[in-house]
C-alpha cells in the first residue's frame, strides 16, 4: 500500500530574489520532508543564497559586481516592491509578524534535512566569487553537465 | 476511537508552511512502527500538507479533529 520512497527532485535556482529564494527553499524543504532526495543547483544571481558576507572580486568589474551585488542571503531583495531595500525591510517585518520562517533559517532547515546544495562553477568564475566565499555546506562547485545528470535521474525538476 | 494511545505529542501551533509538515517528518522516527504522534497545528495550510506528507511517505492519519483554531492530527507510523 505504501508507495516507494526516495523520489528525487532537482531544482535550478537562477534567481537571487528574496521571494523566489523563499519559494525555492520552501519547496526543497517540503520535498525533503516527504522523503525526496533533493538537489539544488544555484547559478548566477542564485549564488547569493550560498554566499558568505565577504567582499569578492579581483578585477575592477569583479569588485564592482562584489560591491553592487555583495552580501549574503540576508541582502536578497524582493523582485517587486524593492524600493532600494525598503521592500525587503517591509516584507521581512510582515513575515516576522506572521511568524514565517526567515530565509537563513529555511536554508539551515534544508541543510538539516539533507538537501544537497551545489554552486555553478562558471558563474563563480564570471562573478569572481571564490569557493571560500561560499558557505561550507556547499557540496561542490559543478557545471551544467552535472545538473543535467541529476535532472535526468529526477522525478521532478524546477527552474526558479 | 477515543482510546488512541499517543506516543509523542507535537506542539506545532503558530508554525507556518512548510514547518508543520517538516516537524512531523523530523519526529516520525521517534515513535516505533505502529506508534502514534498527536500533532496540534494552527496553520490551515497543514490541512492539505500533512495528509499529503502521509500519502507520500506511506504513513497514516488515523484521526483528525478541530478544536477552535487547533487542528489535531493523529499520525500513525506505518513503516
Amino acid at each position: 500500500m505504501a508507495k516507494e520512497l526516495n523520489k528525487k527532485a532537482a531544482l535550478v535556482v537562477m534567481s537571487g530574489d528574496f521571494d523566489k529564494l523563499f519559494g525555492a527553499f520552501i519547496i526543497a524543504t517540503s520535498a525533503a520532508a516527504q522523503g525526496n532526495e533533493v538537489t539544488m543547483f544555484f547559478t548566477f544571481w542564485g549564488l547569493r543564497a550560498l554566499k558568505k558576507k565577504v567582499p569578492t572580486g579581483k578585477s575592477l568589474f569583479g569588485r564592482m559586481v562584489g560591491m553592487m551585488y555583495g552580501g549574503d542571503i540576508n541582502r536578497a531583495t524582493p523582485s517587486k516592491f524593492s524600493f532600494f531595500g525598503l521592500g525587503r525591510w517591509m516584507f521581512k517585518k510582515m513575515m516576522k509578524n506572521k511568524n514565517v520562517t526567515s530565509l537563513p533559517d529555511l536554508r539551515q532547515l534544508a541543510i538539516d534535512l539533507g538537501v544537497h546544495l551545489y554552486a555553478c562553477q562558471m558563474s563563480m568564475d564570471v562573478m569572481e566569487i571564490p569557493r571560500e566565499a561560499m558557505i561550507d555546506e556547499v557540496e561542490a562547485c559543478v557545471g551544467g553537465g552535472f545538473f543535467v545528470e541529476q535532472a535526468a535521474n529526477a522525478d521532478f525538476t524546477l527552474f526558479i | 476511537m477515543d482510546d488512541i494511545k499517543v506516543d509523542l505529542e507535537l506542539d506545532l501551533k503558530g508554525l507556518l508552511c512548510p514547518l508543520p509538515m517538516v516537524r512531523v517528518s523530523q519526529n516520525i522516527s521517534k515513535v516505533p512502527v505502529g506508534g502514534v504522534i498527536r500533532a496540534t497545528a494552527t496553520d490551515p495550510g497543514s490541512l492539505a500538507d500533512i495528509p499529503s506528507w502521509a500519502r507520500s511517505t506511506g504513513n497514516e492519519i488515523i484521526k483528525q479533529e478541530q478544536e477552535g483554531s487547533n487542528l489535531i492530527y493523529y499520525i500513525k507510523r506505518i513503516k
